[in-house]
């Protein structure tokens, strides 16, 4: 098997998943008790809290941990929302912001804010001077992605956060940052964000773990209640071995990460090449210099997206094309469509996203098979 | 190596052990559902397809160790069928949306993309059965269980279609199709059949008709044959040629809707023996096999009788004209043709496009 969808999920690291079993066998405790169980199980949240914060370069007392990346944004957006409904109703997105964004604001926007949804060149980016444009009095949060889950781009986040703090300096600024960590080097007070959601499981750690960073004096409220964990911002047991294993992922994917984006950078590159081989007409979506180092995302014209991954799938390749719905169908991508890409091109798209532990042999493997898989999915369509 | 086959499944028990019998016989099985909405109706609990239908297809191609996708037709079945059904519906027409689903997404475009795939046979869950004849054609007869039968709906199979095509449960009744569900602990074994058009909601086809259909919406006369008026109808769509109930008009002897003009947006009523049909136009009009012409036995409806008739081809334009009147036949439906000399065997069909009255008797 060629795993070539580091985007949707990365393989759990070895060294994560032992410390987690262990902590699983052994360290039962609920971090919340008094006794010797919940203070080793303490321990363990805050070593993981602490090896976060570093990774990130924030302080260990502005991460809530969530349930994930995605409950993460929704904290963020939620939260700030109902916190500064007094001074505004207005929150800018981008529009091509991963579901957990569009859809909060989209719930927002039912509850009475106005949503504006920036544009997206065709390059993949969003224009810091497009957001401040967007800025109004009422402007209460704005939402840019730190690299788009799709086509890997880039944003200028300090460049954003400058450009609007000069027209509405008390504006909190939120950044998804869950495709970010483990890709790039990540640092949360050098962008000057207010609020960032980071998923584990995109960094080989573990899935249903995420955290918001709140910067220190930054006000939210919380969306769950209950017993107050988390400073109150996020209340519910916590899940100790899964914020000790995205600890312990963190640290891993910050002392790693310029190596690994140079080793990705060069099989990237192979591929490209490859496939440029194939599909003479080939279409890079988004622009390949300011994007994260494993991610390729093309359209293949006068194909189907859908039957090009089941024909890889067969071939052992794993990667993906547009976003799976509910259901498991894919809708035809929000993000190809907001950088101007048409429907019927788009829905020959495909993202493969390389990792830690992509090879040679993986890109090679995609480059054999895509001659076939192209031609078989060409007749379909 | 062993032959590949796609098999719709629909998250109902019929495509569910549909999957396991060609498991059991050897053959390399792909799981498909098809999403066929878009939106929150894909979310809705009404007919299969939605995303509770998926999960059960998916745990059960999960016991049966076969890989499972969901394909997006979404655009594909609203250009198609559902566009159909309300410019029928708009045009005063009864459409069957099941017939245009299996003509243009079920073996039209999935059973490309399923050939694209690598399949050698496409395999739903329908009651009828596909007999290779000894001169190698392929023949389509009624499923074994009559109750179930759905060779109606499959009018539009050509060879070329039969070919590729499997039904295993139309060899078995269903309570045989459930056992063999129960069985396997098939988490589909006991769901209710379903009965209505998948994409209307509780099987409200005047609320759907409201929300959709707004030209086959607007209020409008109701005359008799004469064209006297009689009172104030709902709107075309809501009605269908034959119906008696909700009318509306009290003129102390039953009336019955004698036909549909969307042109003038005319419902025109009359007496019961006005309803009874002598002859047929049809379009699009279709043969498993080679054309036929002469005597045949007609079904207008899913799980209608047959009546006798004889089926003229001249210039392009079928006709059939009945023996005996048949009442309640309206443009838009199917009429199915199967052989006088073998019952069970349909031989093709297609959408009436004309009624014609029979001659009363003075």
């Amino acid at each position: 098997m060629h795993y070539l969808d580091h985007a949707a999920t990365t393989p759990t690291l070895p060294e994560v998943t032992d410390l987690m079993v262990g902590i699983l066998r052994e360290d039962f405790g609920n971090p919340s008790s008094v006794h010797g169980y919940g203070r080793r199980a303490k321990e363990l949240v805050e070593d993981g809290r602490d090896r976060l914060a570093a990774a990130i370069g924030a302080r260990a007392d502005e991460i809530v941990f969530t349930g994930g990346g995605t409950e993460a944004d929704n904290l963020g957006l939620r939260g700030a929302a109902a916190k500064l409904r007094g001074n505004g109703d207005h929150i800018i997105v981008s529009a091509f912001e991963h579901h957990a964004v569009l859809d909060s604001a989209a719930s927002l926007e039912r509850d009475g804010f106005a949503i504006t949804r920036v544009g997206v060149t065709a390059d993949g980016r969003v224009e810091p001077d497009a957001v401040a444009a967007a800025v109004r009095p009422s402007t209460i949060l704005v939402s840019v992605m730190t690299v788009n889950n799709e086509i890997g781009t880039v944003q200028d986040v300090a460049g954003i956060v400058a450009a609007v703090r000069a027209v509405k300096p008390n504006a909190l600024i939120h950044t998804d940052a869950v495709q970010a960590l483990g890709n790039m080097p990540v640092d949360v007070h050098a962008w000057g964000v207010d609020l960032a959601a980071f998923a584990a499981h995109k960094l080989g750690g573990p899935k249903g773990v995420g955290a918001l960073f709140v910067r220190s004096g930054v006000p939210i409220e919380p969306i769950v209640h209950g017993g107050g964990q988390e400073r109150g911002l996020r209340s519910g047991t916590l899940n100790v071995a899964g914020i000790a294993g995205f600890g312990l992922a963190a640290a891993i994917a910050a002392k790693e990460v310029d190596v690994k984006t140079e080793r990705l950078a060069g099989l990237r590159g192979r591929l490209l090449e490859g496939m440029r081989q194939i599909v003479p007409d080939l279409v890079v979506n988004g622009e390949m210099e300011q994007r994260v180092a494993g991610n390729l995302n093309v359209c293949i014209p006068g194909t189907e997206g859908e039957t090009l991954l089941l024909l890889l799938d067969r071939e052992q390749i794993a990667c993906s094309s547009g976003s799976a719905c509910a259901s498991g169908a894919l809708d035809p991508s929000h993000v190809l469509l907001a950088i101007g890409t048409s429907k019927a091109l788009a829905k020959g798209s495909l993202r493969f996203s390389l990792g830690r532990a992509s090879t040679e042999q993986d890109v090679e493997a995609v480059l054999t098979a895509l001659p076939k898989v192209i031609a078989q999915a060409r007749r379909a369509a | 190596m062993s032959r590949k086959a796609v098999v719709a499944m629909s998250g109902g028990v019929d495509s569910s052990v549909t999957a396991a019998l060609l498991v059991e016989r050897g053959y390399d099985v792909t799981g498909i559902m098809l999403k066929l909405w878009r939106g929150e109706a894909a979310n809705n609990d009404s007919g299969c397809c939605n995303v509770g239908a998926a999960e059960d297809a998916r745990r059960v191609a999960d016991v049966l160790c076969i890989p499972f996708y969901v394909l997006n037709f979404a655009e594909a079945f609203e250009d198609t069928v559902i566009r159909n059904f309300h410019e029928d519906y708009s045009a005063g027409r009864t459409p069957n949306p099941c017939v245009r689903c299996n003509q243009w997404v079920k073996f039209g475009t999935l059973l490309e993309r399923a050939e694209a795939l690598g399949a050698d046979v496409l395999a739903t869950g329908h009651y009828a059965r596909v007999r290779r004849a000894e001169d190698g054609s392929y023949r389509l007869l009624r499923g074994v269980d009559r109750a179930k039968d759905q060779s109606y709906v499959l009018w539009m199979l050509t060879q070329r279609e039969l070919a590729r095509t499997l039904f295993p449960v139309g060899e078995m009744n269903k309570t045989e199709t459930r056992a063999i569900a129960e069985e396997l602990g098939l988490r589909t074994a006991h769901k209710p059949d379903s009965q209505e058009i998948c994409f209307v909601r509780n099987g409200d086809l005047g609320a759907y008709v409201a929300e959709h259909i707004p030209l086959g919406s607007e209020r409008g006369p109701i005359v008799d044959a004469g064209g006297e008026l009689l009172g104030e109808h709902h709107g075309i769509a809501r009605y269908t040629v034959g119906q008696r109930k909700g009318l509306g008009i009290a003129l102390g002897r039953p009336v019955f809707v004698t036909g549909i003009d969307a042109s003038t947006n005319t419902i025109r009523v009359g007496e019961r023996d006005e309803l009874a049909v002598g002859e047929l136009a049809l379009d699009e009009v279709t043969f498993t096999g080679d054309a036929v012409t002469g005597p045949v036995l007609v079904q207008h409806r899913a799980h209608g009788d047959v009546s006798a008739a004889t089926l003229r081809l001249r210039g392009g334009v079928a006709r059939l004209v009945f023996e005996d009147p048949v009442e309640g036949i309206a443009p838009g439906q199917s009429a199915a043709f199967y052989s006088t000399a073998e019952p069970d065997e349909l031989v093709g069909g297609g959408i009436v496009s004309a009624t014609v009255a029979a001659a009363i008797p003075a």
